[in-house]
């Protein structure tokens, strides 16, 4: 269980965060999404008493975190994978976090074994690493404890696809064991896939937050594909229904599919795709509310044009 | 949830023995910090065949080996100490460090004494080193000088390293940088003393403030009241102050 109220980071002048609240629920994994810069890190950092905040609080199984005697034991923290002495071996910085939190020695083995950095790699120095491998070190660490809850700040950060594979699996069953998660992310895909809430921020305040169903419903619409886009399109403005062009030429309308087809039916267009645009549809739902904290409200089309 | 929360009190935190242990354990863990021990005892060794054969022979004493095997030691255990603490933030695992002990004046605490262990340490070997090169002046016929030394050299010299230890971990702690905390903690008191010696005025503190001359007593037989007191003041300024400084900005400090 995680819960932040209000939580607010000024430095000098420029607000980090601005009266973020939300709560991480036993049993779910919560997506912390936003463009770099967006104030998930100060966030996180804020919950773990890392950063003091300017206004507002946060708990971690009730209890402010620096307030839990043994912390490691109850939160799994991954801040920044990299922020790890390079001079060390990957199994001596286990060894020291395992002797910290005062657990069995043998799990250092057993978390190696779990991340895949048993054997030769463990016994490397960190500062040979690569990031994925670090990140996977990162995981161990937080992992030695046995918390039930996990903070984890851009973990899929340079994994390969089998690494975010692995990395899904892991905490879908973390959180089916009844466990809470917070990841964040700017690499939407595979928060989609592993997060069953989402809290999107964007310029330091929240933007949208919720399950992942109603966001992706709200936001996804429908993808449409015609043999004479032109004609579509045109039918489409005729039927007064909001599009945009996605990359590959289909568009996106923010229209049920029934209706979309009842316009391209009346101007005769022959269709080529007609569906609920899900697998873009968190990106759509993240490039059109991030960019909308911007200066133009038009900034979606902006955003796709400098792709 | 605005009634007062009950912490967390299970699993117990770390006791302080066990968090010194594993400072102990931080600066033996790496090439650097190993290396580091190894050049101190390194040049502990190398001051051995100098007393031997350049310095006086009536100095080819217990005490005079032990003081010069320390002559290495005086300039490393401060770098040790500071690095100790800098080595958290260049390396970043304040980040870790601070988020299992939230506490972190309690990280403090353990690194000071974990400096206390290493600089025992130090003075058991020099200690060592100073005996075998007394035995070797001996069996070389270069000495017939004292075999016998006070006790309470070596409690002061122990003093001394301590000293050492904790002013560098407190300039470490006040800059969190270590290069900066290293220039600043030798080119200070130099400057200090290089000023107070051209200016008639300070002539008189400087007996009081400059630790190069405050702490030389700590290092000779047979130390004054008032070399003590000197030492004190001198310590309140050079030590103290940093370290409540450095402990102040420890806690405070946003860790990234």
């Amino acid at each position: 269980m995680i819960e932040v109220k209000g939580l607010t980071k000024r430095y000098r002048d420029v607000t980090a965060v601005a009266d973020v609240t939300f709560t991480c629920a036993p049993g779910t994994v919560t997506g912390f999404l936003g463009p770099n810069g967006a104030g998930k890190s100060t966030t996180m950092r804020m919950i773990c008493g890392l950063t003091p905040p300017t206004a507002g609080s946060a708990t971690v199984k009730g209890v402010p975190y620096r307030r839990i005697a043994n912390p490691g034991r109850h939160v799994g923290v991954l801040l920044d994978a990299a922020a790890q002495h390079s001079g060390r071996t990957g199994r001596e910085t286990l060894a020291l976090t395992a002797r910290v939190l005062g657990v069995d020695a043998a799990r250092v083995d057993r978390m190696l074994e779990l991340v895949g950095l048993a054997d030769k790699a463990a016994r490397r120095r960190v500062g040979g690493y690569s990031l994925g491998m670090r990140q996977r070190l990162g995981i161990a660490q937080a992992l030695i404890g046995d918390p039930s809850v996990l903070i984890l700040d851009e973990p899929a950060n340079g994994l390969d696809p089998e690494g975010i594979y692995w990395m899904r699996t892991l905490l879908r069953d973390f959180a089916a064991r009844g466990g809470t998660v917070l990841l964040s992310s700017h690499l939407l895909r595979e928060v989609e896939a592993v997060a069953d809430r989402f809290v999107v921020i964007a310029g330091g305040r929240i933007v949208a937050e919720g399950a992942k169903e109603d966001l992706l419903s709200r936001h996804g619409g429908t993808r449409v594909r015609g043999e004479d886009p032109a004609a579509l399109g045109a039918a489409l403005t005729a039927a007064g229904l909001a599009f945009r062009t996605a990359e590959d030429g289909a568009f996106l309308v923010d229209a049920a599919a029934g209706d979309v087809g009842r316009a391209a039916a009346r101007a005769g267009v022959a269709l080529l795709e007609l569906r609920r645009a899900d697998g873009g549809g968190l990106e759509e739902l993240f490039l059109s509310l991030t960019a909308g904290t911007g200066a133009a409200a038009s900034a979606p089309a902006v955003e796709e044009a400098a792709r | 949830m605005t009634a007062a929360t009950a912490p967390l009190t299970e699993p117990a935190r770390p006791s302080l023995a066990r968090l010194t242990l594993v400072e102990l354990r931080k600066t033996t863990d790496t090439r650097s910090g190993r290396w580091l021990l190894i050049v101190i005892a390194l040049t502990a060794a190398a001051m051995t065949p100098v007393v031997l054969f350049a310095a006086p022979e009536h100095e080819r004493t217990l005490a005079g080996f032990f003081s010069a095997s320390l002559t290495g030691a005086a300039f490393l255990l401060p770098v040790l100490g500071i690095l100790s603490v800098t080595g958290e933030w260049s390396q970043r695992t304040a980040l870790t460090t601070f988020a299992l002990v939230p506490e972190r004046h309690r990280v403090a605490a353990a690194k000071l004494a974990a400096g206390t262990a290493l600089a025992a340490l130090c003075v058991a070997a020099a200690l060592a080193v100073a005996a075998a090169g007394r035995g070797l002046a001996e069996a070389t016929g270069r000495s017939d000088a004292a075999w016998t030394m006070r006790p309470s050299v070596v409690a002061t010299t122990l003093l001394f390293a301590m000293i050492s230890v904790y002013s560098g971990m407190a300039f470490g702690m006040l800059f969190m940088n270590a290069p900066l905390a290293i220039v600043l903690y030798f080119a200070l008191p130099t400057a200090w003393t290089t000023l107070t010696e051209t200016v008639d005025a300070l002539r008189d503190a400087a007996g009081w403030l400059d630790t190069n001359r405050t702490l030389n007593a700590l290092l000779e037989e047979g130390i004054t009241l008032e070399e003590w007191a000197r030492v004190g003041t001198s310590l309140a300024v050079w030590l103290l102050i940093p370290l409540i400084a450095g402990l102040v900005r420890l806690t405070r400090r946003e860790v990234k």
